[in-house]
């Protein structure tokens, strides 16, 4: 998935009434951002830790400037800051308002509370953080390129671990993924999703959702979806999340 | 008397709302004051990231005492009458007083109200503020959040302070109770801040690291920015929204001074400076030439314990990456343009939908580069501009400016799909004129390409170059054709295409020029001369349609410039006036004229005569001036009129032909004088009927005069 708002433990958690508190490792994949493994701040597969916690506790900016104490960083040395930032994800059909948080000039963090999911209100409203870990242990190890982060205390880097998987999904991404092929899959899923929609299954159903946006993100990054397209398949993962969101409510209320 | 504070706390409030949000709360709480009858003296109010705070002077003790006297129904009225009166005064019969108004016995209710404490009023005032407080974007939030109509906020509130005086002016809202904790800097005084008063409110948040006033926190970064480039030679280049925004974004602010690769310098210099401000919110620096500097300015929000050298190091670590990233684009762009020139770019135009019903950004070039080789070959947009437009060198040939502007206007739009325009969209037609120039093409050419989306609002100048005005005249008036064509006129506040920013556009680069035709002709071509379908977009009536559209631009562009909309209506409803700088010529003069007394008496005599025609037209049909028949005028007015209307007449029209509309307006200012003495001497509805007739045909034909410049009847006054 492109990033750990979507994982349903975000997504569906954030319908509904119950309080849910989780917190996560979320590998995420966003093929239009491979560079090839040739810039030092850009990837097509990173890690978020994606933190929600419903309802929104009142001292979650606290909590959130104590996990950065936890981690190492300084803030009587690095300036933090909370620059506005209001989130909207049209697949999801979800906003809130927020910010991104800076650390030294650097995003280390999106901050949200989530006001509306696939066009439900959220009562209550969930508080999301999502740190983006790589930059976080680049700050921590001081480190200027991604690939030369320490991934154990062994001697391993980012870069023995990833670099070789950056260069060939960025060509895959961009040059040989078989574009006939994903738009059937696209095809695939929606009716799959679907169908497990109409057989009151939502959490499968919505696997089906999340391999739908990647398909979709692929095809973007081949190039193939023209700007008029892109509208009607951001649509078209939205109906089907929405047909989620709708199955998993009915359960609820 | 007491001065108050009021400080409503909230996590941190995005910078662009802070100013208007503090000028909300002054008004709110003034308006509510002068409500609840509660004098005070001057209101201040202004932001920081997390608090938004006021502080009123002088605040009266108590609210006035008053007393209302209203009168009831008669002493003798129907039971229902006086309950009702009882109910709407809240007193009761014994209380009211009978008086004899002379008009009968009626009764009376004195009510009178007690002052009432400003702690009493401030209570009630606070909540009250809060509840109706508009944001342009406010949320729910934490566990009241289960219910939709729970508080709503820009951020989660998190202290309410409120004191008059010394004392806590005592309230609940949003769950919130008021008190006199407040909270200072984040990082440099994170504990609870009792505050004492409002006197002493700014000294002890600025003694927890908070400057309240958002004025103080502008100017030190202004002044510590510019002590910090001078210091390296350098100067900062103004910029103040960014000062205000730095200003939005931190309490204790710090400006430090950071450095970025020189080899980054080969990427168009906007795109750094677009990075940079939008992106990391950092000032530019330019070296003692002017040109932009490998450094940059930017503002923590604390004073570090290492003196910053962390902060800088980050933030120039950041800059990098982002640099590293234009780079690659920038590098990857011109490649492309190196091999291919920037027609290279041009057959992915042909993937970009314009609009489905008007095909793609490749199909909106054509039609353009047509509409600019017209321009330039009708005359619309001459061919060269005045010496001083261009430097020596420049200015091309004549012949060949035709086929130039059709080539730029080819090129115009090339740049929207390289990759440093797809990063950073807001270098459209910049990063073009870069790419133009790598690749060799004439400085005028690369002009016209980033030159053609201007005027991209008011205040932004016209383009003035010859290529650069065709291209960007094409492209406007390709726009609202093309959408007019399809049936998409911006309709009340819709103008989704931005039609009437284009229109906007086409006048001033019109006026700028001094460009002389018929908008009537030019629109035509721009509908590729296509009159069938032109004339049934437009209803059958095309001059109606485009000058009521181009008027209404016409006056919001000239409000500004003090020009009356009544008189540009004035002008416009003669019709057969699209001329635009031939209008406003004349719309100018009339203005001058109008003011004056010559013209605010005309102009009576005109709404007089009018309004007289207007009557007598309904009772027997319309009297005109060809009825006249001069040889019967006996009165030495309805001579003088008719004489002075013979030499005005000629006069006027010839003037206007010559477009010269003082002299025009100096013909009609000759009128005054027997149009004055017309009316005090002679009465137009004399019992004879051929008298009334021939009076009433003269009235016409001053009218007429009158109408050789202007429709006086549009003019206000």
């Amino acid at each position: 998935m492109g990033a750990g708002t979507f994982h349903p433990a975000t997504t569906l958690r954030a319908l509904g009434p119950d309080a849910w508190n989780a917190a996560f490792v979320q590998p995420s994949r966003r093929p239009s951002d491979g560079r090839y493994g040739e810039n030092p701040n850009r990837l097509q597969h990173y890690y978020q830790f994606q933190v929600i916690l419903k309802p929104s506790p009142d001292d979650l900016i606290d909590l959130y400037l104590g996990s950065l104490d936890a981690i190492g960083i300084d803030r009587a040395r690095h300036d933090i800051r909370f620059v506005e930032d209001d989130w909207e994800s049209p697949t999801l059909g979800a906003w809130g308002l927020g910010w991104e948080v800076w650390c030294d000039g650097m995003e280390v963090t999106q901050f949200t509370y989530f006001q509306q999911v696939a066009g439900y209100d959220c009562t209550p409203v969930a508080g999301e953080l999502t740190y983006g870990l790589e930059r976080l242990a680049m700050y921590v190890q001081g480190v200027e390129n991604v690939y030369d982060l320490a991934y154990n205390s062994s001697g391993v880097s980012y870069g023995d671990v990833f670099k070789k998987n950056e260069q060939q999904f960025s060509a895959y991404n961009f040059e040989h993924a078989n574009t006939e092929r994903l738009f059937q899959h696209f095809k695939d899923v929606s009716e799959e999703c679907r169908a497990l929609v109409a057989a009151d299954l939502p959490l499968p159903a919505y696997d089906q959702a999340i391999k739908a946006s990647h398909i979709f993100n692929l095809l973007n990054a081949r190039g193939v979806i023209s700007v008029a397209e892109r509208q009607a398949y951001i649509g078209r993962v939205r109906d089907l999340v929405k047909a989620v969101a709708d199955c998993q409510m009915a359960k609820i209320i | 008397m007491s001065r108050f504070l009021l400080e409503i706390g909230s996590e941190e409030i995005p910078a662009r709302m802070q100013a208007a949000a503090a000028a909300q709360l002054a008004k709110r709480f003034t308006e509510a004051c002068a409500a609840a009858g509660l004098a005070h003296g001057h209101v201040s109010a202004d932001a920081t990231p997390r608090r938004l705070w006021l502080i009123a002077d002088s605040l009266a003790d108590a609210s006035a005492a008053t007393s209302e006297e209203r009168r009831g129904p008669r002493a003798d009225a129907p039971d229902a009458a006086l309950q009702g009166f009882l109910r709407s005064t809240g007193m009761a019969r014994d209380q009211l007083e009978e008086r004899d108004t002379g008009k009968g016995v009626f009764l009376f209710a004195v009510i009178k109200r007690e002052g009432r404490s400003a702690a009493d009023i401030l209570a009630e005032i606070v909540p009250a503020i809060i509840t109706a407080f508009d944001w342009p974007k406010s949320m729910r939030w934490g566990s009241a959040s289960a219910s939709t109509a729970s508080p709503r906020w820009v951020r989660p509130l998190t202290h309410i302070v409120a004191l008059l005086g010394d004392a806590v002016v005592p309230a609940t809202v949003h769950g919130i109770t008021t008190g006199r904790t407040s909270r200072g800097h984040r990082i440099h005084a994170p504990g609870p801040l009792e505050i004492i008063s409002a006197d002493t409110y700014a000294a002890q948040l600025r003694a927890a690291y908070v400057y309240v006033s958002s004025f103080v926190r502008r100017t030190l970064i202004a002044n510590r920015a510019a002590a910090l480039a001078e210091a390296a030679g350098l100067t900062v280049i103004p910029d103040e929204g960014l000062e205000i925004e730095n200003a939005g974004l931190t309490e204790w602010p710090v400006p430090l001074l950071g450095h970025f690769d020189p080899a980054f310098l080969a990427v168009p210099r906007e795109v750094i400076q677009l990075t940079m401000r939008t992106n990391q919110k950092y000032f530019s620096l330019a070296d003692a030439e002017g040109a932009l500097a490998p450094a940059f300015i930017c503002v923590a929000n604390m004073d570090a314990n290492d003196g910053g050298t962390a902060v800088v190091a980050g933030n120039e670590r950041v800059l990098s990456a982002r640099l590293s990233d234009a780079k690659f684009f920038w590098d990857q762009d011109l490649a492309v343009v190196k091999a291919g020139g920037l027609e290279a770019f041009l057959p992915k135009l042909k993937d970009i939908v314009f609009h489905e019903k008007l095909g793609t950004v490749a199909d909106k070039v054509e039609r353009v580069a047509k509409l600019a080789r017209w321009l330039v070959d009708s005359g619309a947009v001459p061919s060269s501009s005045p010496p001083l437009m261009e430097g020596p060198g420049e200015v091309p040939q004549a012949s060949g400016v035709a086929e130039l502007a059709e080539r730029a206007a080819r090129l115009c739009k090339a740049d929207l799909v390289s990759a440093t325009v797809g990063e950073f969209p807001e270098v459209q037609g910049i990063a073009g004129r870069y790419l133009a120039v790598a690749n060799g093409e004439s400085k005028a050419l690369a002009n016209a390409i980033s030159e053609h989306y201007k005027p991209t609002g008011q205040g932004d100048d016209a383009p003035l170059a010859p290529l650069s005005v065709a291209v960007a005249l094409a492209d406007k008036l390709d726009t609202i054709t093309a959408f007019f064509m399809i049936g998409e006129p911006p309709t009340g506040s819709k103008d989704p295409f931005a039609l009437r920013r284009a229109a906007l556009g086409v006048i001033a680069i019109i006026l700028a020029n001094g460009l002389r035709f018929r908008m009537e002709r030019v629109l035509l071509a721009a509908a590729g001369e296509d009159l069938a379908k032109f004339e049934r977009v437009f209803e059958g009536n095309l001059e109606k349609a485009v000058a009521a559209f181009f008027a209404d631009r016409l006056k919001v562009q000239q409000r500004e410039a003090g020009v009356r909309p009544d008189i540009i209506d004035a002008v416009f409803a003669l019709g057969g006036e699209d001329d635009l700088v031939r209008l406003l010529a004349r719309v100018r003069a009339l203005q001058a004229f109008i003011i004056g007394e010559d013209g605010t008496n005309l102009l009576a005599g005109y709404k007089r005569a009018a309004n007289i025609l207007k009557a007598e037209d309904a009772k027997d049909g319309p009297h005109t001036a060809s009825a006249l028949d001069a040889a019967t005028l006996s009165a030495p007015a309805e001579q003088a009129l008719a004489q002075a209307l013979d030499a005005a007449l000629p006069t006027a029209a010839a003037a206007v032909a010559a477009e010269d509309f003082t002299a025009a307006m100096a013909a009609l200012a000759s009128l005054r004088g027997p149009v004055d003495a017309f009316f005090t001497d002679l009465m137009v509805n004399a019992p004879e009927p051929v008298v009334r007739a021939n009076r009433l045909a003269l009235l016409a034909r001053f009218r007429d005069a009158v109408h050789t410049v202007a429709d006086f009847s549009r003019i206000e006054g």
